[in-house]
């Protein structure tokens, strides 16, 4: 896996685990990688999934059965949903807003433009 | 736990290479150790190996006094040093007369790895290259099992598919029972993998922090210009800009740039470790 430079690594993993589920290859109940196979997977310190593992735990995107690792659980997508809201919201668009602002953009042309991506993509 | 205690080291009677130097490192972690050329890397890492013995003070490995090398102490440490020697035979004679000093050492473990470094055991180490003759010793050195783990430049001298091998294996002998030290200049080899950094610089340990730390008190960005001087730590020319290294005041969470954190501690080291005393 290649990390960019503008996040921690433990969130970069995060996010990683996050579009598995939103892209439903890790399904609500399945058993996710054990801490040591991620590691040995993506080359980190094992240290450094264990943080990711314990965030997305309080997030409750996933949950731990004692002793047997830890699943999706029930809430998943709804959670992973919310976290991306607020991810976008705080990193992303404070970004595109600068971008706006500098090239003097048009918010109707930006709708326009909008519009016409959804209608080309989805 | 290694317990380095009001350590002064130096070769006959020049400069000190330690004075007074205090480190604890705990079980369950790869620690990276960072330092100039001649700051100390390896005489540390000798003196923690039993190889090299303090002028003043003690290190203490896992209850053991490192200098009394005595033999529980050693089959619980594997060193690998960053200039090695191997003897004239094949790798399965050296394995044959060097595994018995190590009780929990696993032949299984060692042709898997030598397989994942694609080397036979059949193979003598005279017909090796350097960077084969390290893998087949990282190999044995990992198979050992043993409690302390220390190497010294590891990834120098390994092509590009077994330094991504090295991270895997690496990855997967990272037990909590286990104190794995790494030094190195390859940060970028290693930057996912070592958790805590150790900076040692004059003679002293300049930094130890863990990454979460470091990213909670620091921040690493590429800014088009530099305002707020007073408050940058480090800045560098790239091709976007700056790279500039600032104490965190918000709540970024940043990737640790360990090379622009380590320039960052030789240029301003009063305030790095004001920051993180």
């Amino acid at each position: 896996m290649e990390f960019r430079d503008n996040q921690a690594i433990y969130l970069q993993i995060a996010e990683y685990i996050c579009e598995r589920i939103l892209l439903k290859q890790w399904k609500i109940g399945d058993k996710i990688a054990s801490v040591r196979e991620l590691a040995v997977q993506l080359e980190v310190n094992p240290n450094t999934v264990v943080r990711t593992y314990e965030f997305l735990h309080q997030k409750e995107i996933i949950f731990t059965k004692r002793g047997m690792g830890f699943f999706v659980s029930d809430e998943a997508e709804d959670k992973v949903l919310a976290f991306r809201k607020d991810e976008f919201l705080g990193n992303e668009l404070p970004v595109f807003f600068k971008n706006v602002h500098l090239l003097g953009l048009d918010f109707d042309f930006i709708k326009e433009k909008y519009e016409a991506f959804k209608t080309a993509n989805f | 736990m290694i317990t380095i205690n009001n350590l002064s080291f130096n070769y006959g009677k020049r400069k000190p290479v330690f004075h007074h130097l205090n480190l604890k490192l705990s079980a369950g972690n790869v620690y990276g150790l960072l330092g100039k050329n001649g700051a100390g890397k390896s005489s540390l890492l000798r003196n923690m190996a039993g190889l090299l013995f303090p002028s003043e003070g003690t290190c203490t490995v896992n209850g053991y006094n490192a200098q009394e090398r005595l033999p529980s102490f050693l089959q619980e440490m594997y060193f690998l040093p960053e200039e090695f020697y191997t003897p004239p035979v094949k790798i399965k004679d050296f394995v044959k007369t060097y595994s018995p000093f190590y009780p929990n050492f696993s032949l299984k473990q060692f042709l898997e790895y030598l397989e994942e470094f694609q080397i036979s055991e059949n193979e003598k180490f005279t017909e090796l290259s350097l960077g084969q003759k390290k893998k087949a010793l990282i190999g044995f050195g990992l198979a050992t099992n043993t409690k302390v783990l220390i190497m010294d430049e590891p990834t120098n001298g390994l092509d590009i598919p077994s330094k991504s091998q090295f991270r895997k294996i690496i990855a997967s002998v990272a037990t909590d029972e286990r104190i794995i030290v790494i030094s190195t200049h390859q940060v970028r080899d290693l930057d996912s993998l070592i958790d805590p950094i150790i900076i040692l610089d004059g003679s002293e340990v300049l930094l130890h922090a863990t990454t979460e730390e470091i990213s909670e008190k620091l921040s690493f960005k590429t800014v088009s210009v530099v305002t707020d001087h007073e408050k940058v730590l480090y800045s560098e020319h790239s091709i976007r800009g700056f790279s500039v290294v600032m104490p965190n005041s918000g709540h970024e969470n940043n990737k640790v740039d360990l090379e622009l954190l380590f320039n960052a501690a030789l240029t301003n080291r009063q305030a790095i470790k004001d920051i993180f005393q």
